[in-house]
């Protein structure tokens, strides 16, 4: 059993959820949720690699909901062995997931990228830092990605 | 070596040390978020030319030990607020990326 998760948590339920609106009008608030997350694992006491990993992908997705898509939610759920993010915006959708895994690939403008964003990193990182990951996604109505981190 | 002991020698000065004995455990250069993100690691220093808000989130999720503001670039208004209560050390130098990285790699 973990340290740091008593008795009581467990009885509650077999996950617990976080839930995070992503604002998507400042970049001041972004990363807001990635590092709530980062602590409350730790509280948890998940092992550090995983929550690593969880947080690497948990902020790119965040920064992309706020560079590509006006925002959006951000859900965390954590059970015995894994973690699940969800990540859903009602922004634009991605027109061609291929070209947007490709590392370097971005249609960022040039005022995000000199904030050091931009520089396509981000889905392949999420990709690179997770067990699993999904996108949905359709033109127009939005985008959600799944990822999943076993630890 | 702590950050608080960086931040009293000559070259390096102190910009916000809520966190003043953290031991700086090697270092990583980089400005570029995504790829920091993904390669910085907890204890290290990081020395940037970024000085956006940005720079604190990342350097809480990697929990690197401080950041290091290379050629005298300072803190974007309300960023030095947001490290403060988030507990991330920053120092500043007036030395390139490269002079800062040598000098501290002589020193830890
Ligand atoms: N949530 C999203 N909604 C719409 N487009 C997105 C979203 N996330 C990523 N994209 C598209 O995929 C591209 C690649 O994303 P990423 O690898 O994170 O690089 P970057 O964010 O640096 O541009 C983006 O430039 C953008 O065109
Ligand atoms: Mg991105």
């Amino acid at each position: 059993m973990r340290a740091g998760w008593s008795e009581t948590e467990r009885n509650m339920s077999e996950s617990l959820k976080f839930h995070f609106d992503v604002n998507g009008s400042s970049f001041t608030s972004a990363g807001q949720a990635s590092v709530q997350v980062k602590k409350s694992l730790r509280e948890l006491g998940i092992p550090a690699e995983a929550i690593r990993r969880v947080s690497i992908a948990m902020y790119e997705g965040e920064i992309n909901m706020v560079i590509h898509a006006h925002g959006g939610e951000a859900d965390v759920i954590v059970y015995e062995d894994r973690i699940k993010i969800v990540l859903n915006d009602h922004g634009p959708g991605i027109p061609n997931i291929e070209l947007a895994m490709k590392e370097g690939y971005s249609t960022a403008p040039d005022n995000i990228r000199s904030l050091g964003f931009g520089a396509g990193m981000g889905l392949p990182n999420m990709k690179r830092y997770t067990d699993e990951m999904t996108i949905e996604t359709e033109i127009g109505k939005g985008t959600c990605i799944t990822m999943w981190v076993n630890f | 070596m702590t950050v608080k002991e960086l931040s009293e020698l000559s070259g390096f000065s102190p910009v916000c040390l809520p966190e003043p004995e953290r031991e700086i455990e090697g270092c990583y250069c980089g400005d570029l978020l995504s790829w920091v993100m993904g390669r910085a690691s907890s204890g290290q220093a990081w020395i940037t030319i970024m000085s956006n808000i940005n720079i604190i989130a990342v350097a809480t999720l990697c929990d690197t030990s401080v950041i290091i503001l290379s050629e005298d670039v300072a803190l974007d208004d309300g960023v030095l607020g947001t490290a403060e209560a988030r507990g991330v050390n920053v120092l500043s130098t007036a030395l390139p990326t490269y002079e800062a990285a040598k000098e501290l790699s002589a020193l830890i």
